[in-house]
């Protein structure tokens, strides 16, 4: 039992998981779930009472049941000990003025990051400000790495996504030569297929395999098929360099998308194999987004964002490229409006990268939500000063498959332009060799580019 | 004074027949021009009041009167747009004066056809007529009842299961708006539930998607649908097991 008391009023919480929804800043998702604070005074005597909880105290109180849950237990059986040994005597309170303090730096996170769970992330990102959220993110580096580095401080990346709402190769390609004459690409050029049958999703990765050969493209490709599709495509010699899974933060939430641990572990293993990244192995691409585990109705009574960050546990078992929270798309009963919205991608990008985690943001919104794209300036902004690793590239922000608003071609080199970011190293040598862009980051007039060739 | 003229890649123009994403839109310094800048917020502006928009109850039911059925006015226990953006849970479920209404129907049917109006009330205003009018006359002919028809405000699919279970209808037929695209703010979607029940999920029903003229014509829909909606009725059954076999059967 928790419990707090404001002018002769006492707030009572059953147990942390409770308290943490409580403490949860407003957002509908938690509203209809049932499990958001009742009122103002209530939320900020939720937070109160929660930053005096000592740390330890989440070692002992699975907000999910250890028996029930293989997420729970993968967060239990490999938390750090040693790791924890230098903040398990701090409270969440006092671990939020320790994280933002000047003494702790990079290299202080990096290592204390194996002692944290998801569970003392998620509810210490509840006790801070947009503010801290930013500067705490901008203090982390992930760098990750295959057939170039992403990550580095002072580069941002983007995902090339064109996609096409019937796989058609030419639509494709099109959208393709499109962002890369845009110098969008270097996170990953990503394909989500409209159908998920293994001939299509094969047709769709020999393509893109072809023109990153052809024209020495230092950067990896990737096509978000079902992990199970992309498993068989890795057993049939397909050319697979990132293998693409949808995750969540509770097993049955995970059930629900038909994955569970040990088939992520097996599809990590095989696309391991296949050694195809040539400066770094890190080979999986993992897609989250708060909402998820209640919209599986697999939420166990915890709120969205702190079921989001143990979906990050699941992410750093096997060592990502790249993690991605998709976070606009879920749609309005789970973040109505830009504010949330804005609220929750800075989350989700704080949580992750504190757990080590190479976040990007789907920079995102649907038709339906109170959101624009005056909002998305809004955000990405805000993520190029926190240090995200990469957000989409789309043509004209509109993917016409999928139905939604995301980030612009446009808008990475906007954000490059007035934050002084430039790409990944490799692809930014690449950029400046094919005479797409000079050797300042300034973009040049691409005509006759041998990219439009291939029509 | 120089005219801002904003480069644009001539030759990636060609490549724009292959796709309607909006590629080769050219920029000025690193923005989107101006001309497709405001486009694209036009198109944002239309899927917008789409969500916002609501049924025309009178239009509509001037219109409907030539099918010869009862019309019921129902509603769900959503009270605003707000509330039914966020409460997906009360949308699914029907007022108290709508359960009232249907217990002077229960005397069953075939099919029970709903009119409502989701994420846009465009869509079923402006394509629902055209619809029924190729769709009623095949389960006509082919000598199946229809119960009342149903005009349903903010209501969420689901909704669909209440009505039929209160009409003791075998089938029930939900004509809904789709959440808007950018490209189409009038798409609209058409699921059928085999032997409606309370607390259904998506698994139990079929849905036949985009119906709007510059999508799925009225005609190939009413086609599509009927063929779904006789399939249920010989196999008894509606979802993911007949979905699969239409599929084999439109795909040859």
């Amino acid at each position: 039992m928790y419990r707090h008391n404001i002018h002769h009023r006492v707030y009572k919480f059953p147990n942390l998981k409770t308290l943490l929804g409580k403490a949860s800043p407003y957002r509908s998702g938690d509203e209809l779930a049932g499990l958001c604070a009742g009122g103002y005074e209530e939320r900020v005597a939720a937070q109160i009472t929660l930053a005096d909880v000592p740390l330890k105290n989440f070692l002992n109180e699975a907000v999910v049941p250890y028996e029930d849950d293989e997420i729970t237990r993968l967060i239990i059986d490999d938390h750090n000990e040693i790791a924890f040994s230098h903040i398990s005597h701090l409270t969440v309170g006092e671990l939020r003025d320790w994280l933002l303090s000047d003494e702790t730096d990079c290299a202080t996170l990096t290592t204390i990051a194996p002692g944290l769970t998801p569970e003392m992330v998620a509810a210490v990102s509840k006790l801070m400000r947009n503010q801290d959220l930013i500067a705490m993110a901008n203090k982390c580096q992930v760098v990750t790495r295959f057939r170039n580095t992403i990550g580095l401080r002072g580069r941002f990346s983007t995902r090339l996504q064109p996609n096409h709402p019937t796989d058609d190769p030419r639509g494709v390609a099109a959208s393709i030569i499109d962002g890369l004459l845009f110098s969008s690409g270097d996170a990953v050029i990503g394909i989500n297929p409209a159908t998920d049958s293994p001939a299509a999703v094969s047709n769709l990765l020999t393509l893109m395999d072809e023109l990153r050969h052809r024209f020495d493209i230092p950067t990896q490709t990737c096509v978000l098929s079902h992990i199970t599709t992309t498993l068989q495509l890795v057993n049939e010699g397909a050319p697979v360099d990132l293998c693409f899974q949808s995750i969540a933060g509770t097993e049955k939430a995970n059930a629900s998308f038909g994955v569970n641990l040990s088939l992520i572990e097996e599809a990590y293993l095989a696309t391991l194999s296949l050694k195809r990244g040539t400066v770094g192995n890190n080979v999986m691409y993992f897609e989250t987004g708060q909402g998820s585990a209640l919209s599986a109705n697999a939420n166990f009574g915890v709120d969205q964002q702190t079921c989001e960050v143990r979906a990050y546990a699941v992410a750093r078992k096997f060592n990502p490229l790249l993690v991605n929270t998709v976070v606009g798309f879920i749609g309005p009963e789970y973040l109505y409006d830009g504010k949330q919205i804005i609220r929750a991608a800075l989350e989700d990008h704080f949580c992750g990268k504190l757990l080590g985690l190479p976040m990007g943001v789907d920079v995102c919104y649907t038709n339906h939500a109170e959101a624009d794209q005056d909002d998305m300036d809004n955000l990405l902004t805000l993520l190029g000063v926190a240090g995200c690793n990469f957000v989409m590239g789309i043509p004209g922000s509109d993917d016409i498959m999928l139905n939604y608003q995301s980030t612009s071609f446009h808008d990475a080199l906007y954000l490059r332009k007035v934050l002084g970011l430039k790409p990944a190293p490799e692809f930014e040598q690449w950029l400046i060799k094919q005479g797409i862009v000079d050797d300042k980051g300034s973009m040049l007039p691409v005509n006759e580019h041998g990219l439009l060739g291939g029509f | 004074m120089k005219r801002n003229i904003p480069h644009e890649i001539e030759p990636l123009k060609a490549l724009q027949e292959f796709t309607s994403a909006r590629i080769a839109i050219g920029r000025v310094g690193t923005s989107i021009p101006l001309k497709q800048s405001l486009e694209f917020k036009l198109a944002h502006a239309h899927a917008r009041d789409a969500v916002y928009s609501e049924l025309n109850s009178v239009k509509l039911t001037g219109s409907l009167k030539h099918f010869e059925q009862p019309i019921l006015h129902l509603h769900s226990q959503v009270t605003d747009r707000r509330q039914y953006l966020q409460r997906p849970d009360l949308g699914r479920k029907l007022d108290e004066n709508s359960l009232n209404e249907l217990k002077g129907y229960s005397n069953g049917s075939d099919i029970a056809i709903m009119i409502v109006d989701g994420l846009s009330a465009t869509a079923v205003n402006e394509n629902t007529i055209g619809l029924l009018d190729a769709l009623i006359p095949l389960l006509v002919a082919n000598g199946l009842k229809l119960a009342p028809i149903s005009l349903v405000e903010q209501g969420r699919v689901a909704i669909g299961d209440d009505i039929g279970y209160g009409l003791k209808a075998k089938l029930s037929l939900i004509l809904i708006g789709e959440r808007p695209g950018l490209s189409s703010a009038d798409s609209l979607g058409a699921y059928l539930t085999y032997n409606p029940k309370p607390g259904l999920t998506d698994e139990s029903r079929n849905c036949v998607s985009n119906i709007r003229p510059k999508g799925l014509t009225y005609k190939k829909a009413a086609k599509k649908i009927f063929y779904l909606i006789n399939e249920a009725f010989k196999r008894k059954l509606s979802g993911v097991e007949l979905k699969d076999n239409a599929g084999l059967i439109s795909e040859g």
